[in-house]
């Protein structure tokens, strides 16, 4: 559905980084405010879904070099292998554990595992959401 | 302990990695990769039978589920380490033998991560502790020799095969399982170790004698025991190194690794002893019986396979009567039953190894295993010859070979049943030895038919597509040639297998009778004029005569009830179970959305509304609500009104309009009573399903009033009515009641305890980190069908037969 609409085009040329910062923002602050994994996926990917509304489907294949089946296999497998990773260290299974370290330019900020944890289910929804929708429209068309 | 989990994983890892490793090390080489892995592993454990022979056993656990009592708990001991060694060293010499009888053009990266899988499952099954743990091993075992059976899956007899031993061994691990719940109940411990210091616990529950049995349906369809034994036939048509390392070496035996690993809690009680000896007995007798009138090698080796596990059942089954012995002259002589049982199925391993690698050879090399296609290739192929002749003369009992010990103890161990005067052993029992005897006369005959009508006779011509005889190449003979030799070597030395290998494991059979002297008998290779001796010598002449014979009686076989009669049980019940299968799915499967999900809310109606009905505790408290404001009322109507309009919706698109105004409201709900998390999530969910539908929007066919008749419709509007209103009644019902004491305060202490203070997220993230975990799974699993869904329509569309 490739259209030639120049203010759609123009307005999703800025909107699609703010759609992308806001996904990235409410991913980092779920721990403490509303927001996380889920959310910032489901974010991220309408930012997909609205290039790809916007610009078609073979446009927007040559800018993104990335399979989205594959982004939501990168999740699931982050999400297990954090996981796991607790196991090396003799805690049960998904364990998760934060530390508190000063850094150059935030200041002391708080690093988890759940910030992987968290960022496996963002990976996962966000392949999976556009995975289905390309599916979808690519059927369609 | 570290070699254990060593042993377990490693196989698994590598498996994982042979995929990226294929394609550096492309065709053949990839074996030589996969081969250093079982040989690594054996040297590991071979390093450590000098501590298990000093007494040692090493148990190792760390937590895995611990609310479920799950350990990953590993355990080493000698009757592991057996089974153990077998696996990596037979493991070895069959990854060897595989490299030269794979060719290049076979997906062999695909086999040896079968191959891979299928090691690491075995050494699972035999070194975990906990009975979870083993049950999670077993059942892989069972997929990863369906993978391993169906290689050639173009054969339409492969894919029989596969299914067939899956269907049967999975099914008996089923079994298994209640089995082991079952002693969960009774014991409140999954940990081997920790039943066995408890038996006397087990054996006086109520519950002993079911759990008992169903662990031996585990046992029995997993090593092929009567009447499970007809996956093992057809369980053939898997590549030889294949069936060399399954249905020798490894899996069948981890029936035989389970009944031994048992008989501490179970043994002592005479269904035990009747069950496992009797079906033993039987299996030895059918199988050596059937084996005699196959004509394809590796369907005679197989039913041979079936008989030899047999006989160790049975031996199995004597060795537990020590249990309830009290004299220490019994004790030695029950004791030394399970001895013979475990030196046999060391003695098997190795002869049963070799002859299907020589299977496998003749078939590579002539393109033929047919018996009546062969003979006379004594002088073409020696060393193939010599192998044949040293596995099967061991195999038929006779010396100078390790199958002539372990037969020896075979004869004295049911013979030692008249001396039972416990456990009120009846006079059938005396059967036994006659069984046994006719068993290994057809044993004999079999053995024979495999040296003298390959190797001797005339030669045929090549028929066909069949290529001149000649000799296998070297390396594809090391493999059975270690084995054979093995075969002579046990025979000169087995006093020191007796004491460094089978010593321990005895130990581990019997762990009350521990230190005490008798556990290993010493073997003999001459035990004197005794009766034993005299039942060889018969077993020989008689063998001799009827083989000699043979085209006179064979007739025999031809008679109806020796036919296949189980094998058509199976197949008759299998087409059955399809049948009714799809006529039930086609019945409910309508391909209409509308009636899928009529069906849902008609069990939840059922579930939900029949449960209330049935407890009649309508107990409505709206004490402690809090008050309704007026904004939220003004909510509730815009949904109610948006909800119903739906229903008279004239286009598709004020539908979807009016579903989105239904699910913005909700959001705003939830931010009315201050839930922000939900409500971001909902109205992103509703944005993104928003625009699918619109997506969809061009390409759905007309919106039109559907005319249904009326019955439908009130069908439907009740249906619907009746699942409101059982969400309504829950949701007041929910109110009055509080069974469990709020859980909000534990997560008042989500930030100290999570270090976050989003309350939802460290839920999610972290004190319910497994259940996201599997959310996320299932999502990626969902998109994955979506897709491959569209994929597959998109193609049938192609040709429009679907349509048509």
């Amino acid at each position: 559905m490739k259209k030639n609409d120049v203010i759609l085009q123009t307005v999703t040329r800025i909107v699609f980084f703010i759609i992308l910062t806001f996904g990235v923002e409410l991913f980092i602050s779920g721990h403490n405010n509303p927001g996380g994994g889920f959310i910032g996926g489901l974010v991220l990917s309408s930012a997909f879904v609205l290039l790809y509304l916007v610009y078609g489907i073979e446009t927007v294949h040559r800018g993104t070099p990335f399979d989205f089946k594959r982004v939501a296999a990168l999740g699931v497998l982050l999400a297990v292998s954090t996981g796991m990773l607790s196991l090396l260290f003799g805690e049960s299974f998904l364990s998760q554990t934060t530390w508190l370290v000063d850094l150059p330019v935030f200041g002391e900020t708080e690093l988890g595992t759940m910030t992987i944890f968290e960022a496996g289910v963002a990976l996962t929804v966000l392949g999976v959401v556009v995975t289905i929708i390309l599916g979808i429209s690519e059927d369609v068309e | 302990m570290i070699t254990v989990l060593l042993a377990i994983f490693i196989p698994f890892i590598a498996a994982c990695l042979i995929p990226f490793i294929h394609k550096v090390l492309t065709g053949r080489r990839i074996g030589w990769f996969v081969i250093t892995i079982p040989l690594f592993l054996f040297i590991l454990l071979i390093r450590l039978v000098p501590s298990l022979s000093d007494g040692a056993s090493y148990l190792y656990s760390f937590s895995w589920i611990p609310s479920a009592d799950v350990y990953f708990s590993t355990h080493l001991d000698g009757l592991s380490m057996i089974f153990a060694l077998l696996i990596t060293g037979i493991g070895s010499l069959v990854v060897l033998y595989s490299i030269y009888y794979l060719s290049e053009r076979e997906a062999i990266g695909r086999f040896y991560t079968y191959l891979l899988l299928f090691m690491g499952a075995m050494l699972g099954v035999v070194l975990s502790d906990n009975l979870i743990v083993l049950y999670v091993f077993w059942e892989l075992t069972s997929i990863s020799s369906f993978l391993l059976i169906a290689f050639w899956s173009h054969r339409k007899q492969s894919r029989y095969g596969a299914k067939k031993s899956m269907l049967i061994t999975v099914t008996g691990g089923i079994f298994m399982l209640a089995g082991f719940l079952i002693l969960y109940t009774i014991t409140g411990t999954f940990n081997l170790q920790e039943l066995i210091s408890m038996r006397e616990v087990i054996a006086a529950d109520s519950l002993f004698i079911p759990a008992m049995l169903l662990v031996l349906i585990g046992a029995f369809t997993k090593s092929a025991q009567f009447p499970f034994h007809i996956w093992l036939p057809d369980a053939m048509e898997a590549p030889t190194p294949v069936s060399a390392y399954l249905h020798s070496a490894t899996m069948v035996k981890a029936g035989i690794y389970l009944v031994a690993r048992f008989t501490p809690i179970f043994a002592g009680h005479a269904t035990w002893f009747y069950v496992v000896s009797c079906v033993g007995l039987l299996t030895m007798l059918w199988g050596s019986v059937n084996a005699v009138k196959q004509t394809d090698l590796k369907a005679l080796l197989a039913f041979s396979t079936v008989s030899q596990l047999g006989m160790i059942m049975s031996l199995l089954g004597i060795g537990s009567l020590a249990f309830a012995s009290s004299e220490s002259t019994q004790i030695a002589l029950f004791t030394a039953a399970t001895f013979a049982a475990l030196f046999h199925l060391i003695n098997h391993s190795t002869f049963k190894g070799s002859l299907f690698m020589v299977v496998g050879i003749l078939d590579h090399e002539l393109g033929t295993r047919n018996i009546k296609r062969l003979g006379g290739l004594a002088t073409i192929m020696p060393i193939t010859f010599t192998i044949a002749l040293i596995g099967s003369f061991s195999m038929a009992g006779l010396p100078p070979f390790n199958g002539f010990l372990s037969k020896e103890l075979f004869f004295e161990a049911m013979l030692s049943l008249k001396e039972a005067n416990l456990l009120s052993v009846d006079s059938l029992v005396l059967l036994f030895p006659i069984i046994a005897w006719v068993g290994s006369v057809f044993t004999f005959i079999y053995c024979m038919i495999i040296v003298f009508q390959t190797f001797f006779g005339k030669v045929h011509a090549p028929a066909p597509g069949q290529r001149p005889a000649r000799e296998a190449p070297i390396q594809m003979l090391i493999s059975p040639m270690v084995l054979g030799s093995l075969v002579v070597l046990i025979f000169i030395f087995p006093n020191l297998l007796g004491t460094y290998i089978l010593g321990p494991a005895m130990n581990a059979v019997y762990p009350q009778f521990e230190g005490m002297h008798g556990l290993v008998p010493e073997i003999h290779v001459w035990h004197g004029w005794e009766m034993p001796i005299f039942m060889t010598i018969g077993v020989i002449i008689l063998g001799v005569l009827l083989y000699g014979l043979l085209r006179y009686w064979k007739w025999i076989y031809s008679v109806g009830f020796l036919q296949w009669t189980l094998d058509r049980l199976y197949n008759a019940w299998l087409q059955r179970i399809e049948r009714v299968a799809s006529i039930v799915t086609k019945t409910y499967m309508t391909g209409s959305v509308r009636d899928y999900i009529a069906y849902i809310m008609l069990l939840f109606i059922g579930l939900v509304g029949i449960g209330l009905l049935g407890f009649q505790q309508f107990i409505f408290d709206f004490s402690n609500d809090a008050v309704i404001e007026i904004n939220e009322s003004i909510i509730i109507f815009v949904m109610m009104c948006s909800s119903v309009a739906i229903l008279f919706a004239k286009s598709r698109i004020t539908a979807i309009i009016l579903n989105g105004v239904l699910g913005y409201s909700i959001a705003i709900l939830f931010v009315v009573f201050r839930a922000p998390d939900l409500a971001l999530t909902q109205i992103i969910v509703e944005t993104v399903t928003t625009v699918l539908f619109l997506l969809c929007f061009y390409y759905l066919p007309e919106w039109k009033n559907e005319h249904k008749s009326i019955s439908m419709r009130v069908r439907n509007g009740l249906i619907a009515a009746a699942s409101g209103v059982s969400v309504t009644v829950i949701a007041l019902l929910v109110q009055g009641h509080s069974l469990y004491p709020s859980i909000s305060i534990y997560y008042e202490t989500a930030s100290r305890l999570a270090g976050g203070l989003n309350v939802v997220n460290t839920i999610l993230g972290d004190f319910r980190a497994f259940d996201t975990m599997l959310e996320v799974l299932v999502l990626f699993i969902a998109g994955l069908g979506v897709y491959s869904l569209v994929k597959l329509r998109r193609k049938k569309g192609v040709d429009h037969t679907e349509e048509k």
